[in-house]
């Protein structure tokens, strides 16, 4: 019946027009400066496959062993590269199995497109083999969806998908063909990008008058605070915020996502804001008199309650969505644009200050940390290893250049931390979703984004068993992933909370593992195992010198906890130090 | 700040799977919508959402900024019942023989503002357009009368202080649309109509 269908489509349109669906796809994709392509093909997807096979000398595609691979291999590449990630998936499975990192990427405006395989039109709604109604499923994890049934769409579709994952506020789109759609022949009058949409403005003119109140504000401020998200990163204005709280002198801290904008030594850097951040900036927001936010959302994790949240500040909010501005935090200040465009702007109308007292306030908080928290994690007296000192022998021999993945748990939080970073997009993580199985994939796209770097995958031991079957994709296709199993033998996060709010009641929190070592000699990727503190700068230094991927399993404290720690329900200025305070 | 009656206008582009992208953004915060009608506008191309909710102004404020955030929505504006002129459509149906006995009935529909939609052997329809205190309160007063079946449209409203959307769209046309195009609420505390 499918055979017969394929012929009847094929023999319709040939007597009009050139060029199939699939291959239109291919072209939009060369146009858009596409190199490379994470997915897995099936029944859907075939002719796009099909097509593929005469573009392989342009398009290298990584053949992934999950859906959820590609998505995440291809948010990796994004983060890493700047550029959208692209993947292919089929119908059904293939397109569920996106879901997770759809969900990913639009929490964390990453710009993926996606284009799954779809059933024939005319099976539309018939419960046809491996059809789902993807549309409807991935609309509240995507940017912009589209089903194309018509192969005459396809230039314009993805013209219009490029250009609405990768401006404004990035995030994922999906693009649904059906696989008619994919096999008929059209007039194809070649590729035009999309540069404007009528119902969609990535960005707004920048208004004088904001600007002008938020640089009164900042210049007569006594003690003004940045802090700053990913928008920096994702508007490719880190220049432009330097030169900002350079000028200005106010002291900034950055969220999970902003990471890496501005080199973690940077004089004026302070430390990660939220739950596992740093004391001295959780503690002084709500200590400072202007709140200067750029780029970021005022997410849970970072806010705290809400209610205990800087009340006492002046807050200025630098954000390109206009519904973030007052979604959580009330801006007494709203600098509705791209920061690129408004930073310089509020740069030029600012001061040159310097803030010296306040300054050494951060350093006094961050003097306390040192002694209650960071010099046990970093030069730790216990047998076992703890996570805190892998990351600053990584940090030692990569000298802060390495691109560093990290999964969801105790060891993300222990790597974003003590990670040093000289360069932007260079801390990859999942912040806004926490998906274990994250890393993995997101480490080998992170390869692909920037083969001149070093790409570090730091994983715990749950989190690596959730996606550990793209090992396959590192054994086929050599990307070169170093990984690091922060291995505790616990649900470590889970377990953490479990001790410090429930009683100690260690619910399903200890998990077994396999023999990691084996497991990737089985993929044909070496390795090894460690537990004690002399092997551990050699066998770093020997991953990291490997010509190719490497696994090194650390096993590490089992009890350790990740501090400091504003605790779920309260304020950031309530951020303790040990579990005694709790 | 109570709770209070928003009806929220929304232009967009005619596009398939809209609506549930628009109706997912109030089930997701798990806030019932009272009453949705879509309707094409005074514009060729252009369509328009009427949505009515009871919610907290600040929540109906994050809620249109969150509509318009979606690629294929041109804009989102929302009013209070003071700011707006609307109508709903109500149709009653009873029995024709208590029509033609009890001439109290006809009346009391004309006394409604009702009018005959359909009159057959054995059933008449009505038609009432209104508020919904005038549509419910006609339900309480047919039902002695054996009222068969009743229901009500959408609600659809005409803001007071819009002047079209022609001049809008004209902007949005443009790749560098003025001010106006791109307003925000917070940023235009002053005008007239709320427009986020």
């Amino acid at each position: 019946m499918e055979t017969l269908e394929i012929a009847k489509v094929k023999q319709e349109s040939k007597k009009t027009t050139p060029i199939s669906g699939s291959v239109a796809v291919l072209e939009a994709f060369l146009a858009e400066g596409v190199d490379t392509v994470f997915g897995y093909p099936g029944g859907a997807i075939m002719p796009i496959y099909d097509a593929l096979y005469d573009y392989k000398e342009k398009l290298k595609h990584i053949l992934v062993r999950h859906e959820q691979g590609a998505i995440h291999a291809a948010q990796g590449f994004a983060r890493v590269s700047g550029r959208s990630g692209v993947v292919f998936a089929t119908s059904g499975p293939g397109a569920t199995n996106l879901v997770t990192g759809l969900a990913d990427a639009m929490i964390d405006s990453t710009p993926v497109v996606c284009i799954t395989g779809q059933v024939f039109a005319h099976l539309l709604g018939t419960d046809a083999f491996q059809e789902t109604d993807v549309i409807n499923i991935t609309t509240p994890v995507t940017k912009w969806n589209y089903q194309v049934t018509d192969a005459n769409e396809i230039p314009h579709v993805l013209a219009k998908a490029f250009y609405i994952a990768g401006s404004g506020r990035p995030g994922p789109v999906l693009i649904d063909i059906t696989k008619n759609a994919q096999l008929q022949l059209f007039n194809y009058e070649g590729y035009t990008k999309c540069e404007h949409i009528r119902s969609y403005r990535p960005k707004p003119i920048v208004r004088k008058k904001y600007i002008e109140e938020a640089a009164l504000l900042i210049n007569n401020a006594e003690r003004p605070f940045v802090i700053f998200g990913q928008g920096v990163i994702l508007g490719k204005a880190e220049k432009e915020f330097k030169q900002f709280i350079e000028k200005a002198g106010i002291p900034a801290a950055w969220t999970i996502m902003g990471m890496s904008a501005i080199p973690t030594d940077h004089p004026l850097g302070v430390g990660m804001l939220g739950m596992h951040g740093n004391y001295g900036p959780n503690v002084l927001t709500n200590e400072c008199d202007v709140l200067i936010a750029v780029g970021m959302r005022f997410d849970d994790r970072v806010t705290g309650r809400l209610d205990k949240y800087a009340r006492q500040a002046k807050v200025i909010h630098l954000d390109i969505d206009p519904a973030e501005i007052d979604k959580n935090v009330k801006a007494d200040v709203p600098v509705w644009g791209d920061c690129k465009e408004t930073l310089p702007l509020l740069t030029k109308l600012v001061a040159q200050k310097v803030y010296p007292q306040w300054l050494q306030k951060f350093k006094d908080y961050q003097q306390k940390e040192e002694e209650k928290v960071i010099h046990d994690e970093l030069n730790p007296t216990s047998e076992v290893l703890t996570m805190g000192e892998v990351i600053k022998t990584l940090n030692e021999l990569t000298n802060g250049n390495a691109v560093i993945v990290t999964d969801v748990g105790q060891h993300q939080m222990v790597a974003c931390r003590y990670a040093k970073f000289n360069q932007s997009k260079s801390n990859i993580t999942s912040g806004g979703l926490g998906t274990m199985g994250y890393a993995l994939p997101a480490a080998i796209g992170a390869a692909y984004g920037d083969p001149s770097r070093t790409t570090v995958a730091i994983i715990g031991d749950g989190g690596f068993q959730m996606t550990l079957q793209e090992l396959g994709t590192i054994m086929q296709f050599k990307p070169k992933v170093k990984i690091i199993i922060l291995n505790n033998q616990f649900l470590g996060m889970v377990r953490q909370w479990q001790q410090l709010f429930h009683e100690k009641r260690y619910s399903f929190v200890d998990i077994t593992s396999p023999d990691f070592v084996q497991v990737a000699k089985g993929f044909g990727i070496p390795g090894k195992s460690i537990s004690k503190r002399e092997f551990l700068k050699s066998s770093v230094e020997e991953m990291l010198r490997h010509d190719g991927s490497y696994l090194l399993e650390i096993m590490v404290g089992k009890e350790n906890n990740v501090f400091p720690m504003v605790p779920q329900g309260r304020g950031v200025a309530e951020c303790v130090l040990s579990k005694e305070e709790i | 700040m109570n709770k209070q009656e928003y009806t929220i206008t929304v232009y967009t582009e005619n596009q398939v799977g809209l609506l549930n992208r628009i109706a997912i953004i109030f089930s997701r915060r798990k806030i019932n919508i009272e009453s949705l009608n879509t309707s094409p506008t005074e514009v060729d191309s252009v369509h328009r959402f009427t949505i009515v909710i009871s919610e907290y102004e600040d929540v109906v404020r994050k809620l249109c900024r969150q509509i318009e955030k979606q690629v294929e929505v041109l804009k989102a504006y929302y009013n209070t019942e003071n700011e707006i002129v609307w109508q709903e459509l109500a149709l009653y149906k009873v029995p024709t023989d208590v029509i033609a006995t009890e001439v109290k009935v006809e009346r009391l529909l004309r006394e409604n503002g009702a009018h005959t939609v359909v009159i057959r052997k054995d059933y008449t329809v009505f038609a009432v357009a209104g508020h919904r205190e005038e549509t419910e309160a006609l339900i309480k007063v047919l039902e002695p009368y054996g009222l068969i079946e009743f229901v009500r449209s959408a609600r659809v409203a005409i803001i007071k202080g819009s002047s079209g959307f022609h001049e809008r769209l004209k902007e949005f046309e443009q790749k560098e649309p003025g001010e106006e195009a791109i307003e925000n609420e917070f940023l235009d505390k002053n005008q007239e109509v709320f427009s986020m």
